[in-house]
């Protein structure tokens, strides 16, 4: 048995996860348009590459950065460009985008230059890195960090994990995955153990998915009897079921005992984490040549009719989606994209679906009204299941104050919004609400304190340079004022003796 | 500020808890009826009718604040703290005690110590604790006339003579008031010690039981028994409590073992007065106590040594009241530097 570490706080949640894992996962058919957001991970957006009315394959890239932190983005079906113009993206702010849009033509034709690798074994560390790149992988748990940038790090690493924790209530897509797809993530490690060169490489697994577990178990025997040598550094770990155990830094400490240093990231520790999806989206770049184009979404919720993990196109819209799903789309409904703890409601359904949607969940909009807050008594109850170990109750005082400096104090920025201190106040109050307004604030006050400082620096500059110009005029002043005072004793001097000499006379 | 928001809010997390102020502050009372049994049990009808005429003064004047106020009566009249409130005030009162010095008492703690400072959630002290306070200085012999435990007088008042003297001060001929009384423990300790007794002599009298008081060591035992529940149930934490039990220990034992003649045992300070109701009850109330776990153990331990002092070298026999008030003006400088590290802090600063 492997060691496990507890991180601190979490909470025991209902987990709603066989409402959407029972049945087979399922294709949804190709939708007749197609939305691409070029901006669908952490970092710069991508520039089209394509322009109206060109026709575009499956898997054919339509924009792409030069920056490191940046991710492509490729058509996830073939048709024709008809738009290239901003839209509503799936952000809860409702905020529009770049997009690229796609009048699909249904023949799904992949694009010719994209072939399965019959041989990845010969592709070096560098080649598999830019093919990862060129894929448009992003981290499909949701963070949707470019995944090629993780994984040329500066040190050494020692231990690779492998997130298929999936600890949000609701969401399956993970768990469908490993129950599916075991033996191409195995490969997927055995890809990344040669970019990274771990000393032991760990699949971490919530022990509320025994099966998804067994099979990945049982995919590393086959493995090890086909003679793969290198599936020795792999393990397969349960991992108590506590939210948010899913949570990069949490599962770090979980399986390692380390902790990412404030501020910091996995690699400073010699960890790297990448999600399940991610590891299976590297597997298909490599393997089959197939940059990012779909992945698996968890419809689900009390409202849908049919819930169940769905192999979706990036960019079909989220109201294609529900319509497959049999979910009714009234007024009434919230649309959460993600799981309840911390997923985000999508302003419309006609917003697409990215990278970063792992679940679409429905439910009644009149649940959760939040009517009854009440002020906080400070029972302490936020605190003691904060993973970050923060003072919740605090932290809420000094939002509603807006006083930054102890808001600084207090460590927000290191709040990870997970939800665990809003779900266990008695007061109900939307904590993770006043910390995520608190944070905008903070850092739109942070803009305004740099240029207040700026201004300071250069006033006391100017100031400073005023006053020496000032010191030299009055330098020079005196020193001329000296000079004439010199020159009239100088004189009277002269004139004296005149007197004195003419005194004498007399 | 407005409690009662009207639009809904569509932020994450859409989970809710089952818990609620209401919810947590049921599960407090419910914890402190075995004790209120026991020491009615003990002590008389004086202590259940005591606690209802301080509920319903107080629930009264929370109604008549909230109304002033305009926050919701709805949510807040019964959300139990103003019960609380009551129960703890009513405790500290002697079970034979006229009535309206109940109803002054909920008078201070509802108005002034708790909606004067900004209601449920604001107030800085313990509203119980400073009404209490305010009375012992006023009428301190009032409360001062403690009820002798049932099993060491003649006569025992029924409900209805309980009630008339709560009312109109009446007792039945021949009954006289000072036959019902007798000073508490840590009272006789108090002025027995200050004659020049040794503790020793001092036990002899009837007035001391197995461990502490005759008839409160139960009491306590009892409260003690609610508090562990409330752990158990995870409504406080265990650091309150058992900080100030372990400094009172601590401290008395110490006291004990350079002069036993003097300093009663710790097991006396700790069975005795109210150091267990204060410790489980009175120093958890989370609102005026500190919210962080270290900064939890340096209040309660405060309290404990504050007890310890009051009941020593201060002039009134118990001190809990005064030593809950005092620490409570620590509270913000406590919490505010035994904020504890967060994930990642220590590495932080290693690298650093």
């Amino acid at each position: 048995m492997k060691k496990l570490w507890r991180f601190k706080g979490g909470i025991k949640l209902p987990g709603f996860k066989s409402i959407s894992n029972l049945s087979e996962i399922k294709k949804l058919p190709i939708p007749s348009t197609i939305i691409l957001p070029l901006r669908q991970h952490i970092g710069e957006s991508a520039e089209p590459l394509v322009e109206i009315g060109d026709k575009v394959f499956k898997g054919q890239p339509v924009a792409t950065s030069n920056s490191f932190i940046s991710a492509s983005v490729h058509a996830s079906t073939s048709g024709t460009v008809v738009d290239i113009a901003k839209r509503t993206i799936p952000h809860q702010s409702g905020v529009s985008e770049m997009c690229v849009v796609i009048e699909t033509d249904g023949k799904d034709e992949w694009h010719p230059n994209i072939e399965a690798n019959s041989n990845p074994e010969n592709l070096s560390a560098d080649e598999i890195r830019a093919r990862i790149r060129e894929a448009g992988i992003v981290g499909l748990g949701g963070a949707v960090f470019p995944s090629a940038a993780k994984l040329k790090p500066t040190r050494i690493i020692d231990t690779l994990i492998i997130n298929g924790i999936e600890c949000e209530p609701y969401i399956t897509c993970d768990d469908a995955l490993m129950r599916t797809r075991a033996d191409n993530i195995i490969c997927g490690v055995l890809l990344l153990r040669r970019l990274l060169n771990p000393t032991e490489c760990i699949i971490g697994v919530e022990d509320n998915k025994p099966e998804a577990i067994a099979l990945l178990k049982a995919s590393l025997e086959r493995f090890k009897e086909q003679g793969v040598g290198s599936v020795s550094v792999i393990d397969v770990v349960a991992v108590p079921t506590i939210f948010p155990a899913g949570g990069e830094k949490q599962l770090i400490k979980v399986l390692t005992g380390k902790e990412v240093p404030m501020n910091g990231l996995p690699y400073e520790v010699g960890v790297v984490c990448l999600n399940v999806g991610t590891t299976a989206a590297i597997y298909d770049a490599i393997y089959h040549g197939q940059p990012l184009v779909s992945r698996l979404i968890t419809v689900t919720g009390p409202l849908i009719k049919k819930p169940a993990n769905y192999d979706v196109l990036i960019g079909t819209p989220v109201e294609d989606l529900l319509s497959a799903a049999g979910g009714v789309n009234s007024e009434k409904d919230k649309l959460i994209m993600g799981g309840p703890m911390m997923g985000q409601v999508l302003p419309h359904a006609k917003v697409p679906v990215v990278k970063a949607t792992n679940c679409i969940l429905v439910e009644s909009i009149d649940k959760n009204l939040k009517t009854n807050v009440m002020p906080c008594i400070r029972c302490g109850k936020c605190a003691s299941v904060c993973p970050i170990n923060l003072l919740p109750q605090q932290l809420y005082w000094h939002a509603r104050e807006k006083s930054f400096d102890k808001l600084t104090h207090y460590n927000l920025s290191d709040c990870i919004e997970c939800g665990c201190c809003a779900v266990v106040c008695p007061s109900k109050i939307p904590l993770v609400h006043y910390f995520r307004f608190a944070k905008s604030e903070n850092k739109e006050h942070e803009v305004k304190m740099k240029f207040s400082e700026l201004s300071r620096i250069r006033s006391q500059v100017r100031d400073a340079r005023l006053e020496r110009i000032k010191r030299e005029q009055e330098e020079r002043k005196a020193k001329r004022k000296a000079e004439r005072l010199k020159k009239k004793i100088e004189k009277d001097i002269v004139k004296n003796n005149d007197v004195t000499d003419k005194a004498s006379v007399g | 500020m407005s409690t009662v928001n009207d639009t809904p809010l569509v932020s994450s997390p859409f989970i809710e808890s089952n818990d609620s102020v209401a919810k947590v502050m049921r599960l407090v009372i419910y914890a402190m009826l075995p004790g209120i049994i026991a020491y009615t049990m003990l002590f008389g009808w004086g202590v259940i009718i005591n606690i209802t005429i301080t509920i319903l003064s107080a629930l009264f004047f929370e109604l008549i604040m909230l109304l002033i106020r305009r926050r919701s009566v709805k949510l807040f009249l019964f959300d139990g703290s103003a019960i609380i409130t009551a129960i703890l005030l009513s405790l500290s009162m002697p079970p034979l005690v006229p009535w309206w010095l109940l109803v002054l008492g909920s008078f201070f703690a509802i108005v002034v110590a708790k909606h004067l400072y900004g209601g449920l959630g604001y107030n800085t002290f313990n509203p119980a604790m400073a009404a209490y306070a305010i009375l012992l200085v006023s009428f301190p012999r009032e409360l001062s006339m403690w009820s002798a435990p049932s099993e060491s007088i003649n006569y025992t008042l029924s409900f209805i003579e309980t009630l008339k003297y709560s009312f109109f001060q009446m007792l039945p001929s021949p009954i006289e008031f000072d036959a019902l009384t007798s000073a508490t423990i840590l009272d006789h300790i108090r002025t027995e010690t200050g004659l020049g007794k040794s503790i020793a002599e001092i036990k002899q009298s009837p007035i001391f039981g197995y461990a502490a008081g005759t008839g409160y060591e139960w009491v306590n035992l009892a409260f003690l028994f609610g508090g562990l529940w409330l752990i158990y149930k995870k409504i406080i934490t265990w650091h309150i409590p058992v900080a100030v039990l372990a400094a009172l220990a601590l401290i008395s034992s110490v006291s004990y073992l350079i002069n036993p003649n003097f300093f009663s045992s710790p097991l006396l300070h700790i069975l005795g007065g109210a150091s267990i109701l204060g410790a489980f009850f009175i120093a958890t109330d989370p609102i005026t106590a500190s919210t962080t776990p270290l900064g939890r153990i340096i209040y309660g331990a405060g309290i404990g040594i504050l007890i310890f002092a009051i009941r020593i070298w201060g002039s009134y026999p118990d001190g809990v009241a005064f030593a809950v008030l005092l620490m409570g003006l620590t509270v913000p400088l406590l919490d505010y530097y035994t904020t504890p590290k967060v994930y990642g802090e220590r590495a932080h600063n290693d690298k650093i």
